[in-house]
């Protein structure tokens, strides 16, 4: 029952916003992602305490044996801890601005927020795609409709491509369902796995590329990310933090809900080959982001360098890839939101987000400098924060995958620090500029939301194994797997 | 079997009628006698029956198919609304009428039993098309459009005709059943070579009709030049009964040559899905890119044809419905809104006409955008699912490359579907309020509703087949 209403309450809540139009938005919408957060709540600390998946099953198309089955596990536990948790900060960080009470920006926000909720929690691979897809549409439209410069454009460039991308996993996954025994098929992952495991090298190879090409498109790995930076970039902060922070987590999650287990000799032809793709977008996209002059654009490429370490790793196929890689889902999406959030408020404030013209912000607001260091260096990696956790297990399943990718995945770090390190020194310290002499202080609701992710940075850091035990038992059955 | 003879008598009476009544009480009699008509066929469901001399079989997936025609005009009468700007020379009455026999045609297209059932049901509902468009009649566009029909449309079921006397002289039976009978009981090497050339021809009559490259010339003109109304017709009706028919004749009669006539299906429906995909991204009137859909949703069907498995049939019909309502829906706005651009804007069917219609018609922005998910096979609609037992159809045959063009081609037509939804909410405009007549509304949202009930719970109907 609670998975049920998980799954269909922001859709709810979503769509009275959309039609209803109410006057007061915000506080609609930040109730309902906070009782949504609640619940989640409630359901992990039951996963948790008894360490057994929970499960609902019910029959949607029997004719073609497709379910409408959910199942929360370790692996999913994490991503819709993740996906209920940020929903409020996301949410938060629209307040004072005229976003706030605009019921169709929230309705928007809280239909995405449904679709990911059931894209996580999809235990049939087709109710899977169904979320996969859906959620494309309320992303779509909120980039499209409130982003910015020449948004049309790149907006629908983002759309034809992860849909493309999508429909190959749909060939995909079709083309695995009609070998499962019985006459009506069965679309259960569960039994996937069995099917596709039995599948010979050369079909399982195929069955790689098309899986792999559609959740590629939507981390995105290198050389499919074009989309991505433009995207970034004009989407509306919020729609940004839900692309970065949840939404391409879908694509990760694919991977290991769904490539690892069931093209195992697939990977043994293609994975060395992906794992090279991730590195290379590592390196390169951090390269990239040395070099912007536009910081939501650098964060854009900061994003898209981490996601490939976290590819690389869960590619390693070993029991540390795949952990690391669901804790550096978890940092990775906090981080990034606050990032985002620091770039929108100084935007508010000066209008720009252009390095060369800001500037000395740590005079008149000393919070956001400590918060914004603290989100920074977590993104960086540092020790005591949560990304030091996440990075350093992924560079020791890299290392212990394969000596010389190791070592060049490991440049990220020193790499990370530059281009992290240069867009703190651009914005906060220096010269104060001349749009930033009359910085005004954090408002109350803006440290309502850094001050919380910040110390979720921290905790992360010191605190780890709560949550690496908590997904561990389900991680170990995908590992088992694999023997 | 009742319906069609219901359906003909009351297109008669029809006639009179017009004598006294103005076209609404037309239409809501037109609209009686249609239901009477899907009352009549429904009873038909589970006697499996022959009539006028085993010449017609009624079988519970020819009163499927019966059923969606029906349902398809209904809505299409039910958003009927003038025909043509000068109401002086048009005659409501004489459509509605040809309207009804161009449904007794359809019906006999998708349950005979026999070839000249097949012929008889083709004439008919082709002269019936003829006619209608050209009803435009002070419209050089819908002269020129029903002359070119006429003329093409001539030559195609001439050339049916052919076939199914060639298909006669190999085998000297015109009913379906025992055509089955002998074409499975002898050895292909020992048929006359002529009997292939009569399959080859058939198919092509057909395939025009159902507007499949390389015979779809004519469908992009004819379709503009129509009245809106009976391009959506056209564009439902017209297609269903075709792939009825084609699927009727292909797994009925030719399954036993399976192999002789598949690669020919299978390299239209590859061509179709180009050419209709490719031409109408290059449209600029949301007319004439609804066309060129249509012709890429034939080659989507042709793909479960070719395919031929137990459960195209199903598949067949499930496409056929959720075609023909988004199809109907996204038609019906495009009449509203061309119908208030006219007189504003020089081409009032362009994309450029839906600029910023969300903004004070959401209703109608949002059925245009539902119906336009469903043809680009968008999940939530029914076109997802359709777009699903096609592949899974065409995979369980091992048709490997038309699916992943299929899926080329899918993405492409998600870019000329979404720049109707980026006219509608992302371009400003300034159209105002659109009044809607309620019984225009009614049919609008009943198509939109049962596309996104259809897209979130298939069973409804799946089970049904």
């Amino acid at each position: 029952m609670n998975l049920l209403f998980i799954l269909f309450f922001p859709l709810l809540i979503g769509a009275y916003l959309l039609i209803a139009k109410p006057k007061h938005a915000f506080i609609i919408s930040l109730s309902a992602t906070i009782l949504e957060a609640i619940a989640t709540g409630f359901l992990l600390y039951k996963i948790n305490e008894t360490m057994l998946p929970i499960t609902f099953i019910q029959d949607w198309i029997p004719e073609v044996g497709i379910q409408f089955s959910l199942k929360a596990d370790g692996i999913s536990g994490i991503l819709i801890g993740l996906c209920a948790l940020l929903l409020p900060f996301i949410v938060g960080s629209t307040s004072n601005t005229e976003k706030a009470n605009h019921a169709q920006y929230q309705g928007l926000m809280l239909m995405m927020q449904s679709a990911m909720m059931g894209a996580f929690l999809a235990k049939d691979a087709f109710l899977f795609y169904f979320f996969f897809e859906a959620s494309l549409l309320p992303i779509y439209f909120l980039a499209s409709k409130f982003g910015g410069e020449n948004k049309s454009a790149i907006t629908f460039k983002f759309l034809i491509y992860t849909i493309f991308g999508s429909l190959f996993l749909f060939i995909g996954l079709i083309f695995v369902y009609l070998r499962t025994p019985g006459t009506t098929h069965s679309a259960d992952i569960e039994t996937l796995y069995l099917t596709a495991r039995n599948l010979s090298a050369e079909s399982q190879g195929y069955l790689f590329m098309a899986f792999f090409v559609a959740f590629a498109i939507k981390m995105p790995i290198f050389p499919f990310h074009t989309w991505q930076p433009d995207t970034y970039t004009t989407s509306p902060s919020q729609g940004t933090m839900l692309l970065s922070g949840i939404m391409l987590k879908m694509g990760t999650y694919g991977v290991i809900r769904l490539i690892i287990p069931m093209f195992p000799l697939g990977i043994g032809i293609w994975g060395n080959t992906a794992m090279v793709l991730s590195i290379i977008g590592v390196i390169y996209g951090s390269i990239i982001a040395i070099q912007q002059k536009d910081a939501k654009r650098l964060l854009a490429y900061s994003s898209f360098a981490h996601v490939g370490l976290i590819s690389a790793g869960m590619l390693t196929q070993s029991f540390d890839g795949i952990q690391g890689a669901l804790y550096q889902m978890l940092s990775h999406g906090i981080n990034v939101i606050g990032l985002f959030f620091v770039i929108e408020i100084i935007e508010r404030r000066t209008k720009s987000r252009e390095l060369a013209q800001l500037g000395g912000i740590t005079q008149s607001s000393y919070a956001l400098t400590v918060c914004f260091i603290i989100l920074s260096l977590g993104s960086v990696a540092l020790p005591l924060t949560n990304g030091f956790i996440g990075e350093f297990i992924l560079l020791k399943s890299i290392f212990d995958y394969s000596l010389i990718l190791g070592v060049v995945a490991g440049i990220t770090i020193i790499l990370g620090a530059v281009y992290t390190l240069r867009l703190i020194q651009k914005t906060m310290f220096g010269n104060v500029s001349r749009i930033t002499t009359e910085f005004s202080t954090l408002t109350l609701e803006e440290k309502m939301v850094l001050i919380p992710l910040s110390i979720f940075v921290l905790l992360g850091g010191i605190f780890p194994n709560a949550i690496l035990h908590f997904s561990e038992e389900s991680v170990m059955q995908i590992t088992q797997l694999l023997k | 079997m009742t319906a069609i003879i219901a359906l003909s008598l009351f297109g008669i009476s029809n006639l009179f009628w017009g004598f006294w009544f103005p076209r609404k009480v037309l239409q809501i009699l037109t609209l009686l006698f249609i239901a009477i008509g899907i009352g009549l066929t429904a009873m038909d469901w589970n006697h499996e029956l022959l009539w006028f001399g085993n010449m017609f079989r009624t079988t519970n997936t020819s009163i499927n198919f019966s059923l969606i025609i029906q349902l398809a005009a209904f809505l299409v009468v039910a958003l009927s609304r003038g025909f043509g700007a000068d109401d002086e020379h048009t005659h409501p009455a004489e459509y509605y009428a040809i309207l009804l026999f161009s449904v007794v045609g359809a019906i006999l297209m998708v349950s005979f039993d026999h070839m000249i059932m097949l012929f008889v049901g083709l004439e008919i509902l082709s002269v019936a098309m003829y006619v209608l468009t050209g009803s435009d009649k002070r419209n050089l566009k819908s002269n020129e459009a029903a002359l070119k029909y006429f003329l093409m449309g001539a030559f195609a079921t001439g050339i049916l005709l052919f076939g199914i006397t060639l298909v006669y002289g190999a085998t000297r039976s015109f009913y379906i059943s025992n055509l089955a009978n002998i074409i499975a009981a002898t050895a292909p090497e020992s048929m006359p070579s002529f009997l292939y050339i009569g399959v080859l021809l058939m198919l092509i009559g057909l395939l025009f009709k159902v507007s499949a490259a390389p015979f779809h010339f004519w469908t992009p003109d004819v379709y503009d030049g129509a009245p809106t109304i009976f391009t959506m017709f056209m564009s439902t009706v017209v297609k269903t009964a075709g792939f009825a028919a084609l699927y009727h004749i292909l797994s009925g009669v030719f399954g036993g040559i399976y192999s002789t006539w598949v690669l020919t299906i299978y390299f239209i429906s590859m061509l179709t899905l180009i050419i209709g995909n490719v031409t109408a991204a290059y449209q600029q009137s949301v007319k004439r890119m609804l066309a060129y859909s249509s012709i890429s949703h034939a080659g989507y069907m042709l793909m479960t044809v070719s395919a031929m498995q137990s459960s195209s049939t199903s598949t067949v019909l499930y496409y056929s419905l959720s075609y023909t309502l988004a199809t109907i829906a996204a038609f019906a706005v495009l009449i509203l809104v061309s119908e208030y651009q006219t007189g504003r804007k020089e081409k009032p069917e362009d994309y450029s006409s839906f600029e910023g219609l969300a903004l004070n018609n959401p209703g109608l922005a949002f059925c245009f955008t539902i119906s336009l998910l469903s043809l680009a096979g968008i999940p939530l609609t029914a076109g997802f699912w359709g777009k699903f037992f096609i592949f899974s159809d065409s995979f369980n045959r091992n048709i490997i490359y038309p699916v992943i063009l299929a899926i080329l081609m899918s993405a492409v037509g998600i870019y000329y579907y979404f720049k109707g939804i980026i006219a509608m909410y992302f371009k400003n405009g300034d159209i105002e309020k659109i009044e809607v007549p309620i019984l225009f509304k009614i049919a609008l949202w009943f198509c939109t509703i049962s596309t996104l009930v259809l897209g979130v719970y298939p069973n409804i109907v799946k089970s049904l087949f």
